[in-house]
């Protein structure tokens, strides 16, 4: 229901509009479209009218018309000037509105890194997947790990450029509850095709009820599906495969308790430091055959999550033989008639 | 190997009787005579071979990039893997550095200014004839660096080398700046060349203001390109040093700032705009007066506009960056590039007018103005879309903007480059090619232009981001109409080399002045002797084409000089 209501205001040119600014592009995208037109229209209606009128009768022909009228000149050059005037100053007013965030704005950090979108909320909450509340004017302040990416959502009809080293800023407010796409619009390399990720926009209790989830999301789960659910969220299953297949990095099965060869031909056996290392510092190590691509997750990645990615490299590697990391056994020999241990 | 002994004279030439009517094709024999050579006109076929093979190979990674497309809308067929990602990226990288570096800048100016300007002026060559044969060389050491860049894992930064992407990939990255960095020199030499030839070598009775409105498109074009290619030759070699050296410019990792980069690479790649399209722009003035028979309309607006846009060209380079910069730096720059509009309306309304009350001949170089004149208009008013803030943010690094500069470096551009090369191809080569289809190809090459890139700015504006090697299915359709419109556009072109190979092996002889027109170089034979003129050519208003008479008997124009004379004495009262 709520997809065909998305639906609804799509036209041939532009993609439904889902953001207060959204009207302001909409309405001189529309004007400059139909000046456009009537410009192409005019020009090449006046060029096949004189092809025909005036087409050559004999190659002696000596035809004989106006070279030089500056009045002319200047009649023609007025209405363009004008119109492109207006053009500018209708576009630069909507750009200052685009650009400029209202006063009590609720931010969210945005980090762009190859090729992953990480989301961050005022209490440490973070998800690649970015959620907003309907009706709400958000800040974003943009920042990237690596090369430079670009923040583009088509409804919202923003971008702006993501770039290493400085803090970018953009802002939007949603009108209205649905899923949204949120490209990279700036090449960054293999991946930046796939460098796509959501918008969702949900009600303010949603909202709230969301932060609430992210805020402790590894509790109650066992590290093994922590660490499942860090590669799936965090980025890393777009360049490490958990099925037997290398990607843009390492395969991620088996690589636990394995010897890794790096570029420079030395070896270290993939330990619990090792797994570590190579997030937090993933160009100490970089495993033979591949590039130094990988951006760092400091600073990104808290330690119950990199505990949780170790637990899982163990469970899906033949080289690992050990006992995981799991919850205390629910039931416990009783002592002495004591009371028996953690019952829920 | 034939030498100009004194090119500051050569002017002034009194004419050289060639010996059974050699001419500069046959004047002498064997590769060094071709190597060695100091003949502009020699230098400019010289150009002409390496610039449509590189034409032909930039062009090919275009096909190959949109036949990748057209399977990712059949993910069956093409899965996405890392290797095909990669591909991709290489195929729009390298069809855009070699057709920007190699094929449009040098295109016009390289090839027909080499060959025309000379005998536009009714002088035996360019002023410095020896730099010109170096331009020759600079382009060919340029296009062996881009070779290596193919054969040694190629390039993927896209053409603009943004950093820090391109400090960080793994490929070719130092070979390809090189590359670019010594083809800078082949534009700055021909510059220069034309620069000074322009200035020194105009005959008597021809002053500023009796110029073909070519030689002042191509005046304009020097001036950006002795100006601004430096410029880029700069930021290559801080590149190269970032890379090589280790030495913070852009990459923020090293102390650097990217944004820089930016800013230095446009400052160049936006004038560099102008190089491609300001001679191109020369050429239509050209055709419409030659096809319209008559007079131009508004020589010195469209004169002046060619100089107003060299200038306002240095001004803009900021609208390639309103995603990342200040707001009052965008308003300046906005404000700026709508002010380019101006001058480049100024010349389609002049053009329109020359078309009024003229004997329009629909021959094959006249059909490439209108189609010029189509997709000028089309690239022009998107580029009012682009231009303006608010739209610019929606529309930047999508297929809108891939779309835009198409019309206008492709559609525009390409459309003037083969509408000249028709136009003087009688007189470059001496042989006439076959009309029909010549006139068949271009049906194609404009069907087909439009067809691929009309649904570009529709799924632009829907939000299809460009560069991308894959897409949301929402966008399949557009992709794959895209990809249907370059094959015919890619047939097109071929069925215009097959026409030029054909003319050159069995081509009718060409008269001296098939199309009627008065600029000197229809004052020579065709092809023209060794050293251009055997007698001075009669210097009058460059259009006033009306003592050409038709000669039916050779399919061409004869010049009735007592005729000549009067109209001259008429036109001075």
């Amino acid at each position: 229901m709520l997809a065909i209501l998305a639906q609804a205001d799509k036209t041939f040119f532009l993609p439904p509009a889902r953001s207060t600014v959204a009207g302001l592009h909409d309405g001189l995208y529309n004007f400059v479209l139909w000046m456009s037109v009537i410009w192409l229209v005019l020009i090449a209606g006046l060029m096949v009218y004189f092809v025909i009128k005036y087409r050559r009768k004999s190659p002696n022909d000596k035809p004989v018309g106006p070279t030089h009228s500056t009045a002319i000149e200047l009649g023609w050059t007025l209405p363009p000037l004008i119109l492109v005037m207006v053009i500018f100053v209708w576009g630069f007013r909507g750009f200052l509105q685009m650009n400029q965030a209202p006063n009590g704005a609720y931010q969210v950090i945005v980090s762009a890194s190859k090729w992953n979108w990480a989301f961050t909320y005022g209490r440490g909450e973070k998800d690649s997947v970015l959620h907003v509340p309907v009706d709400t004017p958000i800040s974003l302040v943009l920042t990237s790990s690596d090369v430079i990416h670009s923040f583009y959502v088509p409804e919202f009809r923003i971008k702006r450029d993501v770039v290493p080293g400085r803090y970018n800023k953009t802002w939007f407010q949603a009108t209205e509850i649905g899923e949204y796409n949120l490209f990279c619009a700036e090449y960054c390399g293999q991946q930046h095709s796939q460098m796509i990720t959501k918008v969702v926009v949900e009600s303010r209790d949603d909202f709230l009820a969301y932060l609430e989830e992210r805020g402790k999301w590894w509790e109650g789960k066992s590290p093994v599906e922590v660490g499942q659910t860090v590669w799936n969220d965090n980025g890393c299953k777009q360049c490490h495969s958990v099925e037997d297949a290398d990607g843009t990095g390492p395969k991620w099965n088996d690589v636990f308790g394995a010897e890794r060869k790096f570029a420079d031909g030395t070896t270290r056996i993939a330990d619990e430091d090792y797994i570590r290392d190579s997030i937090l510092n993933p160009g100490k190590n970089v495993v033979q055959g591949f590039d130094n691509v990988m951006p760092t997750s400091q600073g990104q990645i808290k330690d119950p999550e990199i505990t949780g990615v170790i637990e899982y490299l163990k469970s899906i590697s033949k080289n690992f033989d050990g006992q995981l990391l799991e919850p205390f056994p629910v039931t416990v020999p009783a002592e002495d008639g004591g009371t028996p241990g953690a019952q829920e | 190997m034939s030498v100009i002994q004194d090119p500051v004279n050569a002017g002034v030439t009194s004419g050289q009787q060639e010996p059974g009517g050699t001419n500069y094709i046959n004047h002498s024999k064997g590769a060094l005579s071709w190597l060695l050579t100091l003949d502009h006109k020699r230098i400019g076929l010289m150009y002409m071979v390496m610039v449509l093979a590189a034409f032909l190979l930039g062009g090919s990674f275009a096909v190959a990039l949109r036949t990748l497309l057209f399977l990712r809308a059949a993910p069956d067929v093409a899965p996405m893997t890392p290797a095909s990602q990669d591909l991709y990226n290489q195929f729009f990288t390298l069809h855009g550095a070699i057709l920007v570096f190699m094929f449009i800048i040098p295109a016009v100016p390289a090839i027909l200014g080499n060959m025309i300007l000379p005998l536009m002026l009714g002088a035996k060559d360019v002023a410095f004839p020896r730099l010109n044969l170096l331009s020759w060389y600079c382009y060919m050491a340029g296009g062996g660096f881009f070779l290596y860049v193919l054969l040694s894992g190629g390039l993927d930064t896209g053409w603009t080398f943004y950093t820090p992407y391109s400090t960080s990939t793994n490929t070719s990255v130092a070979a390809a700046t090189l590359g670019a960095f010594v083809l800078g020199f082949s534009s700055i030499l021909t510059g220069l060349n034309f620069i000074a030839t322009i200035h020194m070598l105009r005959p008597p009775g021809m002053g500023w203001f009796q110029m073909p409105l070519f030689l002042w498109a191509l005046y304009a074009t020097s001036v950006i390109q002795v100006l601004a290619t430096p410029v880029l030759a700069i930021t290559l070699l801080l590149l190269f040093a970032e890379r090589v050296l280790h030495v913070g410019i852009f990459d923020p990792a090293l102390g650097g700032d990217p944004v820089l980069f930016q800013h230095f690479f446009w400052f160049y790649s936006h004038p560099a705009v102008y190089i491609m399209i300001l001679p191109a722009m020369g050429i239509i003035s050209e055709l419409m007066a030659t096809f319209c028979r008559r007079q131009i309309f508004g020589y010195s607006f469209i004169a002046f506009s060619s100089i107003a846009i060299a200038l306002l060209g240095f001004l803009v380079w900021g609208h390639h960056m309103y995603t990342t910069q200040s707001a009052m730096a965008n308003a300046v720059f906005s404000l700026i590039t709508f002010s380019v509009a101006i001058p480049s309306a100024i010349k389609v309304f002049n053009w329109l007018a020359t078309m009024y009350k003229g004997s329009i001949s629909l021959a094959t170089p006249m059909l490439y103005s209108l189609a010029f004149i189509w997709l000028f208009t089309i690239g022009g008013l998107t580029g009012v879309f682009l231009g303006s803030l608010s739209l610019d943010i929606m529309a930047h690094d999508t297929t809108f903007v891939v779309a835009h500069f198409h019309s206008v470096m492709v559609g525009s551009m390409l459309t003037a480059f083969l509408g000249g090369m028709y136009y003087w191809w009688p007189k470059m080569f001496g042989k006439m090619y076959n009309e029909t289809v010549a006139k068949v190809a271009w049906f194609l090459i404009f069907i087909g232009f439009n067809l691929t890139f009309f649904v570009l700015f529709v799924a632009g504006s829907q939000g299809m981001p460009r560069r991308y090697a894959d897409f949301l299915p929402e966008f399949a359709i557009y992709h794959k109409i895209s990809t249907v419109g370059s094959y015919v556009l890619a047939i097109g072109l071929f069925l215009v080399l097959y026409n030029w190979i054909h003319s050159l092996l069995a081509g009718r002889k060409a008269p001296q002045n098939p199309w009627g027109g008065n600029t000197l170089e229809w004052h020579t034979s065709s092809p023209p002797p060794h050293e251009n003129f055997i007698e001075e050519p009669f210097v009058s208003e460059p259009y006033q084409m009306h003592a050409w008479d038709y000669d039916e008997s050779i399919d061409g124009y004869v010049f009735n000089r007592a005729r000549a004379e009067e109209l001259e004495k008429q036109g001075h009262h």
